[in-house]
């Protein structure tokens, strides 16, 4: 079960029935799994499927409170259940090291990069002193770092995200381990950066380090891992060789996370089109996913095959920019972007974090005035308006935050939050938020619940439900589905297009959504 | 590279400098309007309770040119000021800036070693419980709830009459020696050990949550070695922040202390001076705490620059 | 921009309440399981019956003085014993709670109603008048509470009302900056662009969103605050800056109680018990107030 290839040498980690449970809840529950070296193992799951808590525990770092029992647990040959801190710490970094999501906090930031890689060669006495900043350095030029001198000295917070998780990476190597554990080492970033940190990863893995890679995104593990297990509700569901696992997966939990992954067949997809993205593909074995509602329910126009197409036929220009510049004191972030989006069509604003796509988004909203260019709503000039002749058109294009919570005043209930934009007599609210639920596929008992008691994914479907109350013409949303975990993430989707017969300009940094979305895309730079 | 951290380093060192000089001339200014707005004759404030006479009553119209335009009086009181003349008290029949002088040691002592005491109990008991069980944290949080809510005065008493009247091991009031430093510093550093053990546990603990703290657990550190070389420093950020409620204790609680013990020193001049209506003095020694917490704040905030890169230019 | 911060103790004590919630500040110690829950509150109701109508609980006179029963030890007679004029301590402790903590309630009702109305002033001005109100914010609170307590008792003379006043001047800066920095995190928040998203008026979304996040805070740090200016009130009447004898008042009692330590500890011991008591319970009713209104932010 643990292994499949039976010539494999003896495994660097191997646990059997492993289970780790907080304050009596337990979150990991009954994982088999080894590592040979040399090899990469990928555990993949959504948020709050134990991969996270397996991959510590396997370190001794399951945190504190944590009950850790396992019929069954080697680590470098030796007995792992019976070791007191002192034997973890000599293993940790030396014979395993770690590699976190996000550089900016698994990095000391009040340390420079250079401390913090040579803390790992001071611990475990890998290099004698003198030696210790040369090889500091050739770590960091290893890495793919450039300029190793120069970055050595500074800190987290000066450097790039790629720099930073290539740093992050270094440090996890200076004492040559043998096996390498990484945790969504690649979530936090930009695309491009993504690909670059996997082909840093591939590299070591050439060079003969094992690699246990956790991550909730197949497509990130699909191009390196050998072995391949599918973990939900802290359950290993399907696991076997990579090709086996992406190309014929057994498990519908598995298909479902593949579904959500645009594949190459599904790239380029018009939302817009009509093109069943989702249909015909059962996203869940009749079981609720992680927030507790069944995608269909509640959706009308999800039921069934496929989406009802929406008005494709391009109507008169809805939205219209033209030239727009936008500086941010002597930093020019919006550089002359145009863009027309007429009745029924969906753009996407495409580019990296910084690239200025949310900028944009303001501008469209009239949150911000652009310093030169400008906006038309409906033919009609929008942006540089007085506020006072806005505010009865505001209704009419509505935005969709990149973070539903933040734009929920924290003192309202959901029914509040929703009733907010809708001009309506008291008498009506509460029958048109129930409507508006309903239409978002959330069960009418959310209306009285506090935003923070949901999921992310109910939170974002009340961010929708609040965009399409006051029934605009125009959306826009930023970056509509964050890295959530695939399936969550689809959920959103379906039910923000089941929502839209209008118009949204999006911006967007997560390409898997945005190639499907997108149908006339704008590039965006600075 | 360097060379330009330097540069902003210093733009911000100077910057700081200018805030702190208008903090000075906020608070110079703010105790001249108090005497302007107090009610009753400018005259008679200003020689308070002292010996009336009309020759003095001259010199001090004199000395504060009180014949003078408002605005002009203001100008020479701050011209005054710059060369150091802090004014004389016709109560003691001497110059302020004497008066001052001949006290500030044995209140520079007493701060100086509640301080010390304060600060050293803070860092200790932060490091013993932080992160410990729940027993040993909730006894140092109850002991730290107490020592910052019995007023310094009473802690003061409490000592006094555990150590100086039942053991007598030290002495009940003075500034002779060492040991009649003991109490007092005891009783003014104690509140300030309860808050900032507060504070350093609170971010030590939090700083030991933090994904740096499990990558470097992950290294193979030593939890001991992770407190040191990480989490402290981290801790001591939102202590930085508190230097205006620290030095307004030190200071505050200095006059109380003082009081309490009979030791000579600043808290007993400016309550000698309130109580007397000693305008000149009582300005005086305003103006000296704002200069004392001028400069401490600029210090600590030179400090939290060199812990936090973040902030830095 | 540098300023010279001094953070307020009550902000301190409370921790960050007032800081974005998504972050898990500092919390503040957990309440010491040994004051059990109910604990807080039935001395504070009854510190407020002692307030409103201390002859229900004590009989006896705190001005009427007894030479002839003078420092009197704890006994039937004088419960908590008498003091160096032969008055009854239990009667005095009760009677001082009107002093004590009517003075710490006035102060911080003051402050807190001044802070307000300043911190929000500050926070919707236009810049210049943001930064000046700011500095000036600053500079009161350069000056140690204490000092410029007396500051404001040299010039008003020594009493009650001067006390409160006095206090109530030195802690405004705390109250106002907090809410000056709160409502700078409000009106930049994602909800507040939201409502202006949907065209609600300005003033609209000024009184639905921006006032009832911005005073969030005020409850909690308003309760620690009453403790922290009852400590301040009591060291005030102990250096003879308030009510004048004989009134009765904790801080001034310490204050008389001192000399006679070595032979009437209980003339020290309950005035002082009584400070201590009344601080500890309402910070710790402040952190559990505070513990709710973080509750919501799991």
């Amino acid at each position: 079960m643990t292994t499949t290839h039976d010539e494999s040498p003896a495994p660097l980690v191997a646990v059997r029935d492993l289970r780790v449970a907080f304050k009596g809840t337990d979150v990991v529950r009954g994982v088999s799994l080894s590592v040979a070296p040399g090899e990469c193992v990928a555990v993949v799951g959504e948020s709050g499927s134990g991969k996270s808590v397996t991959a510590r525990t396997l370190l001794g770092l399951a945190g504190p409170g944590a009950q850790v029992r396992a019929s069954a647990f080697t680590i470098g040959g030796r007995d792992a259940l019976a070791f007191g801190e002192r034997e973890w710490r000599s293993l940790r970094g030396r014979f395993a090291g770690l590699v976190l999501q996000d550089a900016l906090v698994s990095l000391d930031p009040l340390r420079t990069v250079g401390a913090e890689i040579g803390e790992v060669l001071a611990t475990h006495d890998v290099v004698p002193r003198k030696w210790r900043r040369s090889r500091v350095l050739e770590l960091l030029e290893s890495a793919g770092v450039p300029e190793p001198e120069a970055r050595a000295g500074q800190y987290p917070h000066e450097l790039s995200g790629g720099l930073r998780q290539r740093v992050l990476i270094a440090s996890a190597l200076a004492a040559e381990p043998e096996l390498i554990i990484a945790d969504e080492p690649t979530t936090a970033l930009d695309v491009t950066v993504q690909a670059q940190i996997l082909r840093l990863l591939a590299a070591r893995k050439a060079a003969g380090t094992a690699l246990l890679l956790i991550s909730h995104d197949l497509a990130v593990v699909g191009s390196i891992a050998d072995r391949i297990l599918v973990m939900r509700e802290g359950r290993v569901v399907e696991q076997g060789p990579a090709l086996d696992v992406l190309g014929a997966p057994a498990h519908p939990y598995t298909r479902a996370l593949l579904a959500a992954v645009p594949s190459a067949a599904s790239r380029g997809t018009r939302l817009t089109d009509g093109t069943p993205l989702t249909a015909g593909i059962p996203l869940t074995d009749g079981t609720p996913l992680t927030d507790g509602t069944p995608l269909t329910a509640g959706t009308p126009s999800t039921e069934g095959a496929g989406l009802p197409p929406h008005p494709a036929a391009p109507g008169q220009v809805v939205l219209a920019g033209s030239g727009l510049v936008r500086s941010f004191g002597s930093r020019r972030v919006v550089q002359d972007v145009s863009f027309t989006l007429r009745r029924g069509e969906t753009l996407g604003i495409v580019g990296e974090s910084g690239s200025g796509k949310t900028t944009v988004a303001r501008l469209v909203m009239a949150l911000l005035d652009p310093d030169h260019g400008e906006v038309a709503l409906h033919g009609e000039p929008w942006s540089g308006l007085p506020e006072r002749l806005r505010r009865p058109r505001r209704p009419t294009i509505q935005l969709i935050s990149q973070n539903p919570l933040d734009s929920f005043d924290p003192r309202h209930t959901v029914a509040r939050l929703i009733a907010e934009p809708l001009r309506l007599p008291r008498a009506e609210r509460r029958a048109r938020v129930l409507e508006l639920l309903a239409r978002v596929g959330l069960p009418p008992e959310t209306a009285g619940r506090h935003p923070r008691e949901l999921s992310g994914g109910q939170r974002q479907r009340v961010a929708i439900a609040r965009a399409i109350g006051p029934a605009p013409t125009c959306w826009s949303a930023t970056s509509p589905s964050p890295p959530w975990t695939s399936p969550c993430r689809r959920r959103c989707w379906t039910c923000w297009r089941s929502c839209g017969p209008s118009t949204a300009p999006r911006c967007c940094s997560s390409p898997t959504t945005l190639v499907s979305s997108t149908t006339s895309p704008t590039g965006c730079s600075s | 590279m360097t060379g330009r951290l330097a540069a902003l380093a210093r733009l911000g060192v100077v910057r700081r400098l200018g805030t702190g000089l208008a903090v000075l001339w906020a608070a110079a200014t703010a105790s001249y309007v108090a005497l302007l707005i107090a009610p009753g004759d400018t005259v008679d404030i200003l020689v308070g309770d002292g010996a009336d006479t009309p020759e003095i009553r001259a010199a001090i119209i004199k000395e504060w040119g009180l014949d003078r335009p408002e605005i002009v009086q203001y100008l020479a009181y701050l011209w005054r000021l710059l060369h150091g003349d802090l004014g004389r008290s016709y109560q003691l029949q001497r110059g302020v800036g004497e008066v001052l002088a001949t006290q500030i040691a044995p209140t520079v002592q007493l701060t100086l070693a509640a301080a010390a005491t304060g600060v050293t109990l803070a860092v200790v008991i932060a490091l013993a419980t932080a992160g410990r069980g729940r027993a040993a944290r909730g006894v140092a949080s109850a002991a730290e709830l107490v020592a910052v809510s019995v007023p310094p005065f009473l802690i003061g008493i409490v000592l006094l009459a555990v150590f100086s009247f039942t053991l007598g091991w030290f002495p009940v009031s003075g500034a002779q020696g060492p040991s009649a430093l003991v109490l007092p510093a005891l009783a003014l550093g104690l509140p300030i050990a309860g808050v900032l053990g507060q504070v350093l546990r609170g971010g030590l603990e939090r700083a030991l949550e933090q994904p740096f703290a499990v990558t470097a657990r992950a290294r193979g550190l030593t939890e001991r070695a992770l407190v040191a070389r990480h989490a402290l420093r981290h801790a001591l950020i939102p202590a930085v922040t508190l230097a205006g409620w620290f030095t307004g204790t030190l200071l505050g609680g200095a006059v109380i202390t003082e009081a309490l013990f009979g030791r000579p020193g600043l808290g007993r001049v400016a309550m000698e001076a309130v109580t007397g209506r000693d305008m000149p003095v009582v300005m005086a020694v305003v103006l000296l705490s704002a200069l004392v917490y001028v400069t401490l704040s600029t210090l600590l905030d030179l400090a939290y620059r060199a812990i936090d890169p973040r902030i830095r230019g | 921009m540098p300023a010279p911060t001094s953070a307020p103790p009550v902000d301190a004590l409370a921790g960050s309440v007032t800081r974005t919630r998504s972050r898990r500040a500092w919390r503040g110690p957990a309440a010491p399981a040994v004051l059990p829950l109910l604990l807080p509150g039935a001395f504070l109701l009854l510190l407020a019956l002692a307030v409103a109508a201390p002859a229900l609980l004590t009989g006896a006179d705190p001005l009427a003085a007894d030479p002839l029963a003078a420092l009197a030890p704890p006994g039937p007679g004088h419960w908590l014993g008498s003091d160096h004029l032969g008055r009854d301590v239990l009667a005095r402790v009760v009677y001082g709670a009107r002093h004590s903590v009517s003075i710490g309630a006035a102060a911080t009702a003051l402050a807190v109603t001044a802070g307000v109305l300043l911190g929000l002033a500050a926070g919707l001005s236009p810049k210049w008048l943001d930064e000046a109100l700011a500095r000036a914010f600053d500079v009161l609170s350069t000056l140690p509470e204490l000092l410029l307590a007396l500051l404001v008792v040299a010039i008003t003379g020594p009493g009650t009302g001067n006390v409160i006043f006095a206090i109530a001047v030195a802690q405004i800066p705390n109250y106002a900056r907090v809410i000056r920095a709160q409502t700078f995190v409000v009106r930049r928040s994602g909800y507040v662009e939201q409502a202006v998203t949907f065209g609600r008026p300005r003033l609209a979304i000024t009184a639905g969103h921006v006032l009832p996040n911005v005073l969030g805070p005020i409850p909690v740090l308003a309760t620690i605050g009453i403790g922290q200016a009852v400590i301040a009130g009591s060291g005030l009447s102990f250096l003879g800056m308030g009510p004048q004898p004989p009134a009765a008042e904790w801080g001034a009692m310490l204050s008389e109680a001192r000399n006679y330590l070595r032979v009437a500890w209980w003339e020290a011991l309950f005035p002082g018990l009584a400070i201590t008591l009344t601080v500890v319970c309402l910070t710790v009713a402040g952190r559990r107030l505070q513990r709710r209104f973080e509750g919501r932010t799991p």
